[in-house]
């Protein structure tokens, strides 16, 4: 299978690897949400920290991602956007935006999807350790 | 094509065709372009005298009789023709009722064996699948076991395709010739890289395939046994009645004259080849275990073709990996690479463990594979697992101690 370029200069150069500690000690951050989607056996885990200011501002997010070149870029990607967007900004950001940007194949659709519930895992850690309510049905079921 | 070519560690899918085969087979294309089949005229006689040497050649890399050649397409049209014939022939009820007899096969077959015994299942044939051990070797044991007065035909691959272990083939032909069981093997990945007599070894039928042995593409052959027993097969193809009427059809006269060629020049290489390939495949797995933790070559440790290794590394997806070092061609068994986005279900036959399936490599060696590539393979590949760990959540969790198995994934 071909890559696109984005794809592969994701994949080289991935924009935002690590963490924002073990995952024990992000645990007990409260300003840290963790998403952690996706499973070995079906060959993809992503794993998004996001770091929120007061304010609900993503200050600084981090990936690491157990997957394909596509679910490495789309991991990637998605750090980038969601870096200074507030939470309820960031919850827009759709899996399509990701296929489109990256120029994903059809087959490879599953690894926007993943990215897209990464970000909506870790926001919705994050409120769960701030007491705020979570939407309903944020983590909508997704067909893949 | 003038692009620099990759480095090809892809043998098992298939090889390069060896120029000395290629030179055997030019004339054939443009002036001795007879049909084998006429025999009045000089263009037909200079045709059949080339399929009766390459008959003698296939014969000879076996250890069988130039009669009990057939040659087909490759080795898909040689195992079909081997189950279905057999089955079809030795059938113990009329199509269209049940109890047509029995068939014994494993479950890491490839689907050019398991796929033929699934179409017999839908018509009227029992079939047993083995469930290979965590080893992924075959045993007299585990296929006596499952005989029964009705079993017709036992079909067990000689080496595997992908990770390339080595079946107890000699002594499961032995229990079939006793039990009057007919006995067939897919012998693809093992023909002309080791030692093969269909006497010593008690084989009614095996099946191979050119292309894995520096061959031409779409040439291969079924030897079929003549005596003790003397096993039929109803045809696949009817027609004109070539091949002792097991395989009608014009024969592919210049695909069979390399086909032999192949084979000659692998009775000839096998064994200088084969240490060479031993080697390489020694030095490629001890010295990427040294430089990569959690590293696992999968398969029996010793009952292996020399030329095939399957390795996981543990914590990084094989299509990423393949990204990394896309200057060696090589293949996975990572969903990714399927069309069915299902990792490779011999890995998972052997219990390998669906994360380890996709976190594969199989490399596959050739007669032109040189101390500098292996390398510059291990080099590569190094570079690109360390690469993706740094990225790996799952090498995270395993630094941390926390065992991965027990966590609650959200499968999907």
């Amino acid at each position: 299978m071909a890559y696109s370029d984005k794809v592969i200069e994701h994949y080289q150069n991935p924009h935002n690897v690590g963490s924002f500690g073990s995952s024990k000690e992000v645990q007990a951050r409260k300003d840290v949400g963790v998403g952690i989607v996706g499973a070995p056996e079906c060959g993809d885990v992503m794993q998004l920290h996001i770091q929120v200011g007061e304010n609900g501002v993503i200050q600084d997010a981090k990936f690491k991602c157990f997957g394909c070149g596509s679910a490495i870029a789309s991991s990637s990607l998605a750090t980038e956007w969601i870096k200074g967007k507030t939470v309820d900004q960031a919850l827009a950001i759709k899996n399509t935006e990701i296929v489109e940007e990256l120029s994903l194949p059809p087959v490879k659709i599953h690894c926007s999807v993943l990215a897209e519930d990464s970000i909506r895992a870790a926001i919705e850690d994050w409120k769960k350790k701030n007491g705020i309510a979570t939407a309903v049905n944020a983590h909508a079921a997704h067909a893949h | 094509m003038n692009k620099p070519r990759p480095l090809y560690l892809d043998n098992a899918s298939t090889t390069r065709c060896d120029p000395r085969v290629v030179e055997v087979m030019l004339p054939f294309l443009t002036e001795a372009y007879g049909n084998s089949g006429s025999r009045n005229h000089a263009f037909g006689w200079e045709a059949e005298e080339a399929v009766e040497k390459a008959r003698e050649q296939a014969a000879a890399l076996i250890g069988a009789n130039a009669k009990e050649i057939i040659f087909t397409s490759g080795a898909t049209e040689s195992n079909n023709l081997a189950i279905k014939g057999a089955a079809h022939m030795y059938a113990k009820a009329p199509e269209g009722q049940t109890g047509r007899g029995h068939i014994i096969t494993a479950l890491h077959e490839h689907k050019a064996v398991l796929d033929p015994c699934k179409r017999l299942q839908k018509e009227g044939f029992d079939v047993t699948f083995l469930q290979p051990p965590a080893d992924g070797v075959i045993t007299l044991d585990m296929v006596a076991k499952e005989i029964r007065p009705d079993t017709i035909l036992v079909s067990i691959m000689w080496a595997n395709n992908e990770i390339g272990t080595i079946n107890e083939i000699p002594a499961i032909g032995k229990l079939c010739h006793d039990k009057e069981i007919i006995f067939h093997s897919d012998g693809t990945q093992w023909v002309g890289k080791m030692p093969t007599d269909v006497e010593r070894d008690n084989i009614d039928l095996l099946s191979w395939s050119g292309h894995k042995m520096y061959g031409p593409k779409g040439v291969g052959a079924l030897y079929v046994r003549r005596r003790k027993p003397r096993v039929r097969l109803e045809a696949i193809f009817d027609g004109g009645g070539q091949e002792r009427g097991m395989r009608s059809g014009t024969l592919n006269i210049s695909g069979i004259a390399g086909f032999g060629k192949a084979c000659e020049l692998c009775q000839h290489e096998m064994q200088s080849e084969g240490e060479r390939l031993l080697k390489f495949r020694t030095r490629l797995e001890t010295e990427l275990a040294k430089a990569i933790e959690v590293t696992q070559v999968n398969g029996n440790a010793s009952k292996r073709v020399p030329n095939i290794t399957n390795i996981s590394f543990g914590f990084v997806e094989g299509e990423s990996l393949l990204m990394g070092i896309k200057d060696i061609a090589c293949s996975s068994g990572s969903a990714c690479t399927s069309a069915s986005l299902e990792p490779s279900y011999v890995l998972k036959s052997l219990g390998v463990g669906d994360e380890l399936a996709h976190s594969s490599l199989r490399l596959s060696m050739s007669r032109w594979t040189t101390d500098k590539e292996i390398d510059y393979t291990i080099a590569s590949i190094t570079k690109a697992v360390l690469h993706l760990r740094k990225m790996s959540p799952l090498y995270d969790l395993y630094k941390e101690g926390v065992d991965i198995s027990k966590i609650q994934w959200q499968t999907h």
